[in-house]
């Protein structure tokens, strides 16, 4: 009994003292008391660059007492619900534009407009800032983005002596080409529903331009209207042609690309993180080949997917001093570097100062969303489309891509659930 | 000694004794109920109730919940994902009572004297020790319409590819199906110590009147088995209206939302990724609840007419 009352008296005054020093971070230079860190980066090579880029930190603090969490990437999106309200880290990751809305409505997250006003964020990250935006306000930072695009296998096209698309004509005929030859054009697996909303952002955006595409995000079109309607009459093209594998709809992302790998499908449309197991699958690079989405009306201005993943500080976070300071250190032009070559996440840095590491992908996805995407950035459908809206739309498109024919009952089904989610 | 001892006990049974002594008896048994009735009042009973209040709600499990009435229930009316998962039910509660015929033949197969039978035993055991996702990853591989040993042994036969678990009319089943295989082990294990228990007397009498085969099986064996086929009865049903763990990992619910149940249903409305429509999860979770409270109460009026009977 004594035993318990002097340790809970002892763990009083620690806590006592720690409230104390955590009081003195938010006047004096040097940051101390706690930082606790909750992480979506479970996979091994970004928990790696994680926890590297977070000791980087803590030696430049080493009062601060760092604490991280690493949580598993799924899980993490339904415990960030839990630890927001309940059990505030002081920092966490997630992902931004209408991901990050329903947090920031909640009020669970904090405002952090005042570090976008700091010349050294407002002048290197002005691309993303719109991402970051809801009410005029900005709501974290961002710390890593990737370009999407057609990975194709650069070492079948030659051997059918076929060239990069740039236009749908010519896309419809290197396709043509490629089924003649008993290959499908591309892989793609369904099974998660995700890969299929890939798709229809590259052909809404290029059948109808950014701007129709985020209205139609934002549930500010019908999905019954003629433009949605043409965008999967082009989509249909593809699928009556026996573009895609067949049986999509029963393999995972990853499970699809073993088609590529074996040269039984020529080419995958997908994020950048589809090259390393690519390569990790025995292909080289001179084996991936890698084309911006060819352009299908030429009245609209080309527009990207490319999805930012953030740093957020949580409303009730208790040391937001030295939060700030962390969210600095992440977005600095020398961290960004690091973080994102290829030894690391191997992914495109924030930082406009930064610079890209010397992979053959980066440079050439740098390149289209710095010089080539006049229309816009989109993050990706389940990311600009509020949840609900995502998850009714993916599994039409799914549906739609294996029977085509039940279109009208799919975009009833939609526009019944526009009405009610908006 | 004794006589001075008496007196004693007689005075403090008279007006002396404190309350709980002279209710001793009757309080005894609650108070040690207690803590379990109390445990299972604040952690099944209260959820119930507070499902069903959930379920006039709207709320996203963030921001403030908005008083809805009955319009969850409305919309689930309308909902055709909803309907197409309430018929996966059904086809899972019927389908899924073959396990306990399939479970009775196993046990009387294996109910023999043979050399190392309890090694036979133990592997037919075997799918029921193995967790439900393994079966679910074995069976995944197995239907596989590109590599997979169902299209192989297909082909055999000269029968086209098949992809179970692409295609929305067969998925089910598929599903079922791979959900039969450890529940077939559970029944028959059930079977197995319920054999123990059949009286040889009366299966000697039964055959010197010349009872053999189905007859003997129908009309002699079976009702003693009557507890062992309740208990099997019991867990297969359960079985099936929560099953969850082999869709989430064989189809996750698809393709296209068509190999769905309630279970599967309310999760992804209310929890999953895409969710967060705690009130109308919390409706698919009371439409669910009285699917079961059906056969719960089935089962509680059949144990109750069971004990009245001895």
């Amino acid at each position: 009994m004594r035993s318990t009352f002097k340790a809970s008296f002892a763990a009083l005054a620690t806590s006592a003292l720690m409230a104390g020093s955590a009081l003195a971070a938010g006047h004096g230079e040097a940051l101390t008391g706690d930082l606790r860190i909750f992480l979506d980066t479970s996979n091994p090579a970004p928990r790696a660059t994680m926890e590297d880029m977070i000791a980087r930190f803590n030696e430049m603090h080493p009062d601060l007492n760092i604490e991280t969490t690493v949580i598993d990437r799924e899980a993490y999106k339904t415990q960030i619900r839990n630890f927001l309200t309940a059990n505030s880290p002081d920092v966490a990751t997630w992902y931004a534009a209408n991901r990050m809305r329903p947090y920031v409505e909640a009020g669970l997250f904090e405002d952090v407009s005042d570090l976008w006003a700091e010349p050294e964020i407002a002048e290197n990250l002005a691309s993303t800032k719109g991402a970051m935006t809801i009410d005029d306000k900005q709501w974290g930072v961002p710390y890593t983005y990737y370009q999407w695009g057609v990975y194709y296998r650069e070492d079948i096209f030659n051997e059918l002596g076929l060239r990069e698309p740039t236009t749908w004509e010519e896309e419809k005929a290197n396709c043509q080409a490629i089924i003649e030859s008993g290959r499908k054009c591309y892989t793609i697996g369904t099974k998660f529903l995700w890969t299929a909303g890939g798709w229809f952002d590259y052909l809404n955006m290029r059948t109808n331009g950014f701007d129709f595409h985020m209205a139609l995000t934002q549930g500010e079109v019908e999905w019954t209207d003629d433009r949605v309607r043409q965008t999967f009459a082009n989509w249909r093209e593809l699928i009556d042609m026996g573009a895609f594998i067949d049986n999509h709809q029963t393999y995972s992302w990853q499970e699809a690309l073993p088609f590529m790998v074996n040269g039984e499908a020529t080419a995958y449309l997908m994020g950048n993180f589809a090259v390393a197991p690519m390569r990790e699958a025995g292909l080289s690079d001179d084996q991936i080949g890698f084309y911006q989405f060819p352009v299908i009306n030429p009245d609209v201005e080309l527009s990207e997917d490319a999805p930012t993943d953030t740093f957020h500080i949580p409303a009730n976070a208790s040391n937001k001093e030295a939060a700030r300071e962390f969210l600095r250190f992440v977005v600095s032009a020398e961290n960004q570097t690091i973080i994102n070559n290829g030894e690391n996440l191997g992914q495109l840095p924030v930082n406009a100062s930064a610079s890209v590491d010397d992979d053959k992908f980066l440079n050439e996805g740098f390149e289209m969303l710095s010089s080539n995407s006049p229309g816009g950035v989109a993050q990706f459908f389940d990311r600009d489309a509020p949840a609900e809206m995502a998850s009714e739309a993916m599994q039409g498109f799914q549906e739609f891509m294996v029977i085509p024919d039940n279109l009208d009952d799919i975009l009833q089904r939609l526009e019944a659930a526009r009405q009610r989610i908006y | 000694m004794t006589q001075a001892a008496l007196p004693d006990t007689h005075a403090a049974s008279g007006g002396g004794r404190s309350w709980y002594r002279r209710n001793e008896i009757a309080i005894t048994p609650w108070l040690f109920l207690a803590p379990g009735v109390l445990f299972f009042c604040f952690y099944v009973i209260f959820p119930i109730f507070q499902s069903f209040n959930l379920s006039l709600y709207a709320w996203d499990g963030l921001g403030e919940a908005e008083y809805v009435g009955l319009r969850n229930y409305g919309e689930l009316v309308n909902d055709r994902a909803f309907e197409v998962s309430l018929w996966n039910n059904l086809k899972w509660l019927l389908l899924y009572l073959l396990a306990i015929p399939a479970g009775l033949f196993i046990a009387l197969f294996l109910n023999q004297t043979v050399t190392s039978i309890r090694l036979y035993k133990s592997l037919f055991f075997f799918p029921f020790v193995i967790s439900q996702v393994v079966v679910g990853l074995v069976f995944t591989w197995f239907y596989d319409p590109t590599f997979g040993l169902l299209n192989t042994i297909l082909g055999w036969v000269g029968l086209g590819p098949i992809n179970v678990l692409g295609d929305p009319t067969l998925v089910t089943y598929g599903i079922i199906a791979a959900g039969l295989w450890p529940q077939t082990a559970y029944c028959m294990i059930l079977y197995l110590t319920g054999l123990n228990a059949v009286d040889p007397e009366q299966v000697e009498a039964a055959r010197l009147d010349g009872a053999k085969g189905w007859r003997m099986l129908w009309y002699v064996i079976v009702p003693q088995l009557k507890p062992a086929t309740f208990i099997a009865f019991v867990v297969t049903i359960i079985g099936a209206l929560r099953s969850f763990d082999l869709i989430s990992i064989m189809t996750n619910g698809g393709p296209f939302g068509t190999s769905r149940v309630l279970s599967f249903y309310m999760f992804e409305k209310a929890l999953s990724e895409y969710g967060f429509r705690m009130g109308y999860g919390a409706a698919i979770a009371v439409v669910l609840f009285l699917i079961m409270l059906v056969f719960i109460a089935y089962f509680l009026w059949s144990m109750w007419r069971e004990e009245k009977v001895r």
